[in-house]
């Protein structure tokens, strides 16, 4: 049985939230995939408690979208019931676990983005936003700790687990430059303090990220052209396999609950 | 006057009490009261609305929690009361009270550190062990076995512990 996407009116809010939201439960649902796979069972513990962090940070955010726009749409129509054109995130969440190392440096790349960003966001002239931002800016700090740990730890570790950490990193840098870009619809809630310029951060995100790659031993690349395109619903083919599975259920059994 | 006044209190009370017996169901040593959960309860005739914060955003207690406080009004002669979450202000291990720690530490769970330690990038405090009392104590985990707890391991008596993270 197939069932119809939901339509979903994207005015500026609207269309923000549902950015954000898309990449917390898109990274939420990729750390789950490591749920009973870890490398031992406290790291397996540490990846779902994170991506349960996402996950709820995704409800909020879902939320407040459906009540903006006013409509049918809740939580979980968004989640199960867009496809991938539909889905907003970055292209950086959606890529694959790859190994542990690849794992750890999307990780690593998205939550020192996300602590500065969610602590930025807690002035926000939206009361919602700014109390979204304000829970989500106390997990991100947990969730750069333990992926810089991590880094660390591979990176000033044996030749194998060194290689495979900058491998990651060559691979997943040209996906970053997607979290600083933003569109005209955003620079308005930007201009009206509803939102806050990504692109203010770069800088200190930099100073974040090179502070834990040197410790590491490793090296960020000097490329600079970038990936993007999750923005606007324009995917890698990771991003169907991945709603292939998280909708599964719903598309099966319309409106199933338990 | 006086006597409409003091009823209203009176139930109010009564409506308080009844919410915050209702205990945590991953650490059922501490009340909703005690972690800081519950927020408010407001009386209206005698309808009861409830506000409840949650810990941390994916913190799968919350519709329990939501669900035992309903039970726990009704049972107290509150009917059909409201359940309402309030995300702002954001929740903080500072909330929690004094006897709530004392009652974390006898069940064998350190509690948390002021909320300021949090942003040391590697910072490691020192948690002393609920056991012995050592500060002789390691991190294994920054991540325990709920989103509030990180697990770590006395040097000293050797027992592995939950940590009550500060956030």
């Amino acid at each position: 049985m197939r069932v119809a996407n939901i339509q979903v009116s994207e005015t500026p809010v609207v269309l923000y939230a549902l950015r954000r939201a898309d990449d917390a439960l898109i990274l939420g649902h990729r750390l789950s995939e490591w749920c009973g796979h870890a490398p031992m069972l406290e790291e397996d513990m540490a990846l779902s408690n994170i991506a349960l962090d996402l996950i709820g940070q995704a409800r909020e955010l879902y939320t407040y979208a459906a009540k903006v726009e006013g409509k049918d749409n809740d939580e979980d129509r968004f989640a199960y019931l867009r496809d991938v054109r539909q889905y907003r995130n970055l292209l950086l969440v959606e890529q694959p676990n790859g190994d542990f190392a690849q794992t750890m440096v999307r990780q690593l790349f998205y939550s020192a983005f996300a602590d500065l960003y969610w602590r930025a966001m807690m002035t926000s002239r939206d009361a919602t936003l700014a109390a979204i931002a304000a829970k989500s800016e106390k997990e991100s700090a947990y969730h750069l700790r333990h992926a810089s740990e991590w880094i660390i730890r591979l990176g000033d570790g044996t030749d194998e687990s060194r290689a495979r950490a900058q491998g990651a990193i060559d691979h997943l840098w040209a996906f970053t430059g997607e979290m600083f870009a933003v569109d005209e619809g955003e620079r308005a809630l930007i201009h009206a303090d509803i939102a806050i310029d990504p692109g203010s951060l770069r800088g200190r995100w930099l100073t974040t990220l090179s502070a834990v790659i040197r410790e590491a031993t490793l090296d960020l690349p000097q490329t600079d052209w970038m990936q993007q395109g999750g923005r606007s619903g324009r995917h890698s083919e990771h991003l169907g396999h991945l709603l292939a599975e998280l909708q599964s259920m719903q598309r099966t059994f319309p409106g199933q609950t338990w | 006057m006086v006597t409409v006044l003091e009823r209203h209190n009176e139930l109010r009370q009564r409506a308080w009490d009844a919410a915050a017996s209702v205990v945590d169901p991953e650490i059922p040593v501490l009340t909703i009261a005690d972690l800081g959960v519950l927020r408010d309860v407001v009386l209206d005739g005698d309808h009861v609305e409830v506000a409840i914060t949650p810990t941390y955003s994916g913190c799968p207690a919350m519709n329990m929690i939501a669900l035992e406080i309903e039970v726990a009004l009704e049972r107290a002669g509150f009917r059909r009361p409201t359940i309402r979450t309030v995300l702002s202000p954001a929740w903080t291990t500072d909330w929690m009270s004094e006897e709530g720690r004392r009652k974390l530490h006898a069940y064998g769970i350190a509690p948390p550190q002021a909320s300021n330690s949090r942003r040391a990038l590697f910072g490691e405090q020192a948690v002393a062990c609920p056991q012995c009392g050592s500060a002789n104590t390691e991190l294994l985990s920054e991540f325990g076995s709920t989103s509030c707890k990180a697990l770590w391991r006395c040097r000293a008596c050797r027992e592995p512990f939950d940590y009550f993270k500060c956030h």
